[in-house]
C-alpha cells in the first residue's frame, strides 16, 4: 500500500532528489520483523502483500516459507544470544529486525517523510549531523535514523546523542542504546566520530522538543556548542539538517510546570488531546514531514581551535542560521505543495 | 643500574630482555589470583626469590602450587609485620593482590580493613624500603563508578562523576589515592596500577561466576547493562609481565568488545528474571546459592561498565582474549548446564518450521 514511488515524492527545486532505487535496494537487506511475520504465520494462505518485492530468480511460491524461516531463525538467534553488540550497546540485528520495520510504518504511512540532499552525507567516514529538535517526544530523531538508513545508498546507521534523562529511565535507556544512541557528551561523540560513524545531535535539547506550538520552527539556543568542539577536534564535517513536520505531531499549547517538577520531567505537555483523551492523546497527528540535509561544513585541520570559544560560537551560529533559513524555505514549500500557500 | 644500559643498547624493544627483580613479594597468596601469580613468578628464571604473604594459611589446592618455590610467610598486612619482611629480605618488587572485591567471612568491615588499611600499611612499608624498585597494584574498573551520566567507554583518564556508593569501588578509589601519594614520595619506584574488569574463565570462582550458574538469573527490570570481562589467564599474564618487564602507569585490563547482561544470560542457557532494583538483593538471597549482591554489583547491573584497553595493548604488546571469548570459555568450564540449551532451541525451530510447512502443504492440497 505504501510503495515509495506511489507516495508522489515532491521534486525539490534544488536537486537532492531521492534515488528511485531506494526501496528495492533497501528492502532485501532488511531482516523480517518477527512482530510482523509471527502473527502472519496464522493467516498463511493470503497472497503476499506488496511489501516484499518478488525476486525475479525465486518464484513467489516460497516467499512465505522464506519469511517464516527467517523469522524463526531470528527468534532463535535472539533466544541464544547469537548476536553482537558494540561498545556503546548498539544492537544492529535488533535495529534491522525490529526497530526499523516498526519505525518505517510511521515514516512511510503516517508522516509520509520526504527527503532532500541525502547525498550530502558521506558514504564512508564520519559526519556530524546537526538538526532542529521538536515534537514533545524525540520522534524527529527516530525518523531521522530511518531517513539516513533507508534513503542513503550506503544504508548507514545514524548514532544519536541523547540527553542524560534518556539514560536515567529504565527501558527507555536500554532501547536507546540498542538503537545506537549514547549519552550526549564529548568523550562519546568524539569516540564515535573517531570510529568513522555518522553521529546525530540536537543542540537545542529539551528547549527544542519542549517548546510551545506558537514558537514552532523558531530555533532555540544552541547551548555551549559542544558539538562544534567535537567536530573540530576530530576534523569531521558538520551536516546541518532541517526537519519540518515534527512540530505539528503534538501541538503543545501549555506546559504545567508544577506537575513537571513533581514528576521530574523537563516539562508537562498539554496538547489539544493530551492529557484529556488519556492514552488516545498520545497518538501523534499525521503531519507531512520534509527532511533536508544541507551542504557539509568542513572542519578538517582546525583541531587546535576546538577550545576557542569565539570560533565555536561562530560556527554554531552558522549552523543554526543555515538550519533556520532552510526551515523557512521548507515551510513555504510545504504550504505550496498542500495548496494552502501564501495568498500572494 | 644495568637496566638503564640495556634500555639504551636494545633501543626498540628494551623491555623484553629485562632482568626481573631479585626478590618479589606477593600479597594475598591464600587466594586464587595471588597463589597463581606467585607460582608463575617462582617458575620464571628471571626472578630470584618469591615471598608469598597472607594472613591465613593457603588452602591445600593453593599450598601445592606455592610449594614449587614460593616462600610462604604468614603475616597480616593490616599490621606493621610486612614492613619487617620487606626491609630484612631486601624486596625489590611488591605485587599487591590482597585487594578483595568479593565479600568474605568478616563481612564488609573486614573487607574494608584489608583493602584500605592493608594497602596503607603496605605502602608505608614500601616507602621505607631502599631496595624497592617496583610496585604492582591490583585495582578494578569499579574505580570509574557507575552512573547514567558517564560516557559509554571509560579511558584511564576518565574521572568518576561522583563517589560510587559501592564499598569496593570506594576502597579502590582510596587505594589508588594512596598509590598516587606513594608515587609522589618515591619517584624512583615504578608503580603499575591494573584496573581489572570482572574476572571470568573456566577456573574463575567469583560471585559473578556463581551468579551466572543460577538456573534463573535475577536481573534489574528495564536495564540491560553492557558488561566486559577479563579472562583470568590473561589477567595472570598481564600481572606476570608487569613484574618481569617495566610498565609503569595505570592500565585498564579487559577483554575487547561487550556483551549485554541479557545476552550473557541467554548464552549461558539460563533464563533472566527481571526484578525491581530494590528486590534484586532479596531475590538473590532467596536463591540460597551463596550469591550475595553488593551495591557494587547492583550498580554494575544497572549501568554496566565498558573500558578502553588501547593503552594496555600498546604498552604490553599483549591483547587479552575478547569478552565474548572469555565468557565462552567460562561456559565451557561450567559444562552443558542450563534450561535453555542452544541445540534444543534449534531443534524447536526446525520442528516448528517443519510443522508450518506441512500445514501449508496440506492446505495447498485441499484447496
Amino acid at each position: 500500500m505504501t510503495d515509495f514511488e506511489s507516495r508522489s515524492g515532491v521534486p525539490y527545486p534544488n536537486g537532492g532528489h531521492v534515488s528511485p532505487a531506494t526501496p528495492a535496494a533497501a528492502r532485501p537487506r532488511i531482516a523480517p520483523a518477527p512482530s510482523a511475520a509471527a502473527p502472519s504465520a496464522a493467516r498463511l494462505p493470503e497472497p503476499a502483500p506488496s511489501r516484499v518485492a518478488p525476486r525475479p530468480a525465486a518464484p513467489q511460491q516460497d516467499v512465505w516459507d522464506r519469511r517464516v524461516a527467517d523469522a524463526l531463525a531470528f527468534l532463535r538467534r535472539r533466544l541464544t544470544g547469537a548476536y553482537e553488540v558494540d561498545e556503546f550497546g548498539f544492537d544492529q540485528q535488533l535495529t534491522d529486525g525490529v526497530f526499523f520495520p516498526l519505525l518505517r510504518r510511521l515514516y512511510h504511512d503516517w508522516f509520509r517523510v520526504d527527503v532532500e540532499g541525502i547525498q550530502n552525507l558521506p558514504a564512508t567516514g564520519s559526519a556530524l549531523v546537526v538538526a532542529n529538535h521538536s515534537g514533545v517526544v524525540a520522534m524527529d530523531a527516530l525518523m531521522l535514523t530511518v531517513a539516513v538508513h533507508d534513503e542513503h545508498p550506503a544504508h548507514r546507521y545514524l548514532r544519536l546523542l541523547g540527553a542524560d534523562l534518556v539514560f536515567r529511565v529504565p527501558f527507555i535507556s536500554e532501547l536507546a542504546r540498542k538503537h545506537g544512541s549514547t549519552l550526549a557528551c564529548n568523550p562519546d561523540a568524539e569516540r564515535l566520530l573517531g570510529d568513522g560513524e555518522l553521529v546525530g545531535v540536537f543542540p537545542e535539547g529539551f528547549k527544542g522538543v519542549g517548546k510551545l506550538y506558537r514558537d514552532r520552527y523558531k530555533l532555540q539556543r544552541f547551548g555551549r556548542g559542544g558539538f562544534v568542539s567535537a567536530a573540530l577536534r576530530t576534523g569531521t564535517p558538520i551536516v546541518p539538517v532541517s526537519i519540518v513536520g515534527a512540530e505539528e505531531i503534538y501541538p503543545m499549547i501549555g506546559d504545567i510546570k508544577p506537575l513537571a517538577r513533581l514528576l521530574g520531567w523537563p516539562y508537562f505537555p498539554v496538547t489539544p488531546t493530551f492529557p484529556w483523551l488519556g492514552p488516545l492523546g498520545m497518538i501523534p497527528l499525521p503531519s507531512k514531514w520534509l527532511i533536508s540535509f544541507g551542504t557539509p561544513i568542513e572542519t578538517a585541520g582546525r583541531a587546535e581551535q576546538a577550545d576557542d570559544p569565539a570560533v565555536v560560537f561562530n560556527l554554531a551560529d552558522q549552523v543554526r542560521e543555515t538550519i533556520q533559513q532552510t526551515l523557512y524555505r521548507l515551510l513555504e514549500q510545504r504550504d505550496r505543495d498542500s495548496g494552502k500557500g501564501p495568498q500572494r | 643500574m644495568s637496566t638503564g644500559q640495556e634500555r639504551r643498547i636494545n633501543g626498540a624493544i628494551p623491555r623484553r630482555r629485562h632482568r626481573g627483580p631479585g626478590v618479589v613479594l606477593v600479597t594475598g597468596v591464600a587466594r586464587y589470583l595471588g597463589a597463581q601469580v606467585a607460582a608463575r613468578l617462582a617458575a620464571d628464571s628471571r626472578i630470584g626469590r618469591v615471598i608469598g604473604l597472607d594472613s591465613e594459611q593457603p588452602p591445600a589446592e593453593f599450598a601445592i602450587l606455592l610449594a614449587g618455590g614460593v616462600e610462604f610467610v604468614a603475616a597480616d598486612i593490616t599490621t606493621a609485620e610486612p614492613a619487617k619482611i620487606i626491609s630484612s629480605e631486601r624486596v625489590e618488587a611488591v605485587v599487591h593482590l590482597a585487594v578483595a572485591g568479593d565479600r568474605h567471612a568478616g563481612g564488609r568491615p573486614a573487607m574494608k580493613e584489608q583493602n584500605v588499611i592493608g594497602t596503607m600499611q603496605l605502602l608505608a612499608a614500601c616507602q621505607q624500603a631502599p631496595d624497592l624498585r617496583k610496585i604492582v597494584i591490583r585495582s578494578s574498573t569499579a574505580a570509574y563508578g557507575a552512573s547514567f551520566r558517564d560516557p559509554a567507554v571509560f579511558t584511564e583518564d576518565t574521572e568518576p562523576r561522583e563517589i560510587p556508593r559501592g564499598g569496593f569501588a570506594r576502597d579502590v578509589l582510596d587505594i589508588e589515592g594512596y598509590v598516587r601519594g606513594f608515587q609522589r614520595r618515591r619517584r624512583d619506584v615504578a608503580a603499575t596500577v591494573l584496573r581489572f574488569a570482572p574476572f571470568i574463565g573456566r577456573r574463575a570462582n567469583t560471585s559473578l561466576t556463581r551468579y551466572f550458574a543460577l538456573p534463573f538469573v535475577p536481573t534489574v527490570l528495564g536495564r540491560d547493562p553492557r558488561l566486559q570481562f577479563i579472562h583470568v589467564d590473561d589477567a595472570l599474564e598481564v600481572l606476570h609481565r608487569s613484574v618481569v618487564e617495566d610498565h609503569p602507569g595505570t592500565f585498564n585490563v579487559a577483554g575487547a568488545g561487550v556483551i549485554t547482561l541479557s545476552q550473557a544470560v541467554r548464552r549461558a542457557n539460563r533464563i533472566a528474571v527481571p526484578v525491581m532494583e530494590q528486590g534484586l538483593s532479596a531475590a538473590a538471597g532467596l536463591a540460597r546459592s551463596g550469591v550475595k549482591f553488593t551495591l557494587d554489583q547492583l550498580d554494575l547491573f544497572v549501568h554496566g561498565r565498558v573500558v578502553d584497553t588501547t593503552r594496555l595493548i600498546k604498552e604490553y604488546g599483549y591483547t587479552p582474549r575478547t569478552t565474548s571469548d572469555a565468557f565462552a570459555d567460562f561456559l565451557r568450564g561450567t559444562g552443558a548446564g542450563g534450561i535453555l540449551p542452544g541445540d534444543a532451541v534449534a531443534a524447536a525451530e526446525r520442528s516448528i518450521l517443519g510443522g508450518i510447512r506441512a500445514a501449508r502443504a496440506a492446505l495447498r492440497d485441499s484447496s
